[in-house]
């Protein structure tokens, strides 16, 4: 290769490259260092401590409540912005749905543009007992809606957020799987019909398999997501009441920013890191970058 | 008969989907025209008189400082993310040289790292930096949480284009830069509009690096303004309202007039390579 087409190429990767490298890869070896000190940005302390972060970690009640809060998170996202969704989806490209499906879709997409900021105070106001409009329609409905605090009882404020999230983001993932759908070839579908396969069969036999990357693909975002899970619950509960609703992120911040065990929370930071890190090799494989040469 | 009877029950299932998904914004519009009483006392019924003044109140209490915040940011992080995407992902599509497959690698790994796994230490780097409570530096921030989706919708586009374009213009002596600029970019509009768009969208509602990189008021964007709105001991709800359907209104205006390049970039990542 020709030295002048060497430097072509570096002069575009450079800026991208630089980029990338500081902000994203520099950061985790940082992180990994430091989650062996014990240290705070208000004090000038920086001691080495070894895993002492990591048994505290792993002897801490609270992260487990938080891995709990993840996994609850991970189900329930896995369930309607996969399953559900693929459902919606695969109505939705029915004939009798097709004239009305840009309508249908269209509202199920926009709280996904929405601010989860918006989306969670507009959600905590809904559902709080004082200014709330639920707690007055459910004893409408006659139920005795006095002990229900949904976001203030420890029992179900972590499925009311998850429950919030859902509603914003299942449109989302119809879109996806619409166009999936709709680019698989028709004969598939006419083929089926001739031998009589009913709409099922076709969805079983046909759809999923044919786009069976894009369900993978998005699985595996859905998941990453559950545990990368933040900024629903900081704004709506912010963890409480007592840690019921932290997750590994919100705990995370906690520790660091608000406890200042910043070596606490790198050894969180990096547990987070692990877990996507592998969860996102399988999404690197679901991009086929080995075909790519 | 059967037919007709499971496509009215889809029908009637999808209609009230749809309403428990637009009942809540509905409330919220409504909500947005009360007074705080009207919203205690009666939850259910119309204001009495709708009060345009809360959104002009919200507007002048800072949610207009807040806009102009997000949208410095979210426009600097979004140009800068695509740009870089452009040009990066021009030599790892279309030129062949021996480390290719190395930086494809470190570019989109980038995919697999969790913004929460280094925001202790880009909390550190920023401060040492002196650009603490600065907007460059979220915008760097968030354009490099970008850029790794950026480059590779924009590799797998400009690998559709047909290499007998280049060829042509090599033989008629065009550089590389040439090429790029005036055969590969030009024909990759349509995916570089996309991908902006999905990058804006993300860098807009952006949360976490907002709340903690800046300090200042007068710098804060959108959704962590909304927060410290909501915050203060005497919360004027209905102005919180007011100021969330303010803030929600550009990106849903935005889809409703760019629908195609929405979802063309919403899908384009989720469709194999």
């Amino acid at each position: 290769m020709r030295k002048k087409n060497q430097r072509t190429v570096g002069l575009y990767l450079f800026p991208a490259l630089f980029i990338v490298i500081v902000v994203l890869y520099l950061p985790i070896f940082i992180n990994l260092y430091e989650s062996f000190f014990s240290w705070g940005a208000m004090t000038t302390k920086h001691e080495f401590v070894g895993l002492a972060n990591y048994i505290k970690m792993f002897k801490d009640e609270v992260f487990y409540v938080a891995l709990k809060n993840n996994v609850i998170f991970m189900v329930t996202s896995v369930v309607f912005q996969i399953g559900i969704s693929l459902i919606i989806a695969n109505v939705l490209e029915c004939k009798f749905m097709r004239r009305t499906q840009n309508f249908f879709r269209s509202i199920y997409f926009v709280p996904s543009l929405l601010m989860v900021t918006v989306v969670g105070i507009a959600f905590k106001m809904i559902v709080s007992p004082s200014i709330g409009v639920l707690n007055p329609l459910l004893e409408l409905a006659g139920a005795d809606a006095s002990k229900i605090d949904l976001l203030g009882n420890a029992g179900s404020a972590t499925y009311a957020i998850a429950a919030m999230s859902q509603w914003q983001y299942i449109g989302y993932t119809v879109i996806l799987f619409i166009v999936a759908i709709q680019n698989i070839p028709g004969e598939l579908y006419e083929a089926a019909d001739i031998d009589g396969a009913n709409a099922v069969k076709k969805f079983f036999y046909i759809t999923v398999p044919e786009i069976k990357d894009t369900i993978l693909i998005n699985t595996i975002i859905t998941v990453t997501g559950s545990i990368r899970e933040y900024d629903e619950v900081f704004v709506t509960t912010n963890g409480g009441p007592g840690y019921a609703t932290e997750t590994l992120a919100t705990y995370l911040y906690k520790a660091g920013f608000r406890n200042d065990q910043m070596g606490y929370a790198s050894a969180l930071a990096f547990f987070i890191f692990i877990v996507t890190f592998i969860i996102g090799l399988a999404q690197m494989k679901g991009y086929r970058l080995d075909d790519q040469q | 008969m059967k037919k007709t009877v499971s496509h009215v029950a889809a029908y009637a299932l999808f209609i009230a989907f749809a309403f428990i998904i637009i009942l809540p914004l509905i409330w919220m519009i409504i909500t947005g025209f009360k007074t705080n009483q009207e919203l205690f006392l009666s939850p259910f019924s119309l204001p009495e008189q709708w009060k345009w003044e809360n959104y002009v109140d919200a507007w002048n209490q800072g949610i207009g400082i807040y806009l102009s915040n997000s949208v410095i940011i979210t426009v600097g992080a979004t140009v800068l993310s695509t740009f870089v995407s452009c040009l990066a992902a021009y030599p790892l599509a279309r030129l062949n040289f021996r480390s290719k497959k190395l930086w494809i690698y470190v570019i989109l790994g980038g995919l697999m790292l969790a913004p929460q796994s280094s925001v202790i230490s880009l909390f550190k780097m920023v401060k040492i930096a002196g650009l603490y409570d600065t907007r460059t530096s979220l915008i760097l921030i968030d354009a490099a949480f970008r850029i790794p989706f950026a480059a590779f919708l924009i590799m797998t586009f400009y690998k559709s284009i047909s290499y007998s374009l280049d060829e042509s213009a090599y033989i008629d002596g065009a550089t590389t830069w040439q090429i790029f600029g005036k055969i590969i970019v030009p024909l990759s509009k349509p995916i570089i509009a996309s991908c902006a768009i999905v990058s804006f969208r993300a860098v807009w509602n952006e949360l976490m690096f907002a709340n903690i990189m800046l300090q200042s008021t007068d710098k804060k964007t959108v959704p962590v303004g909304l927060m410290n709105f909501q915050g203060m001991t005497t919360t004027n709800w209905t102005l919180v309202v007011a100021s969330m359907v303010i803030a929600s209104l550009p990106l849903v205006i935005a889809f409703l007039l760019l629908q195609k390049q929405f979802v063309r970039g919403l899908t384009a990542g989720s469709v194999k390579g």
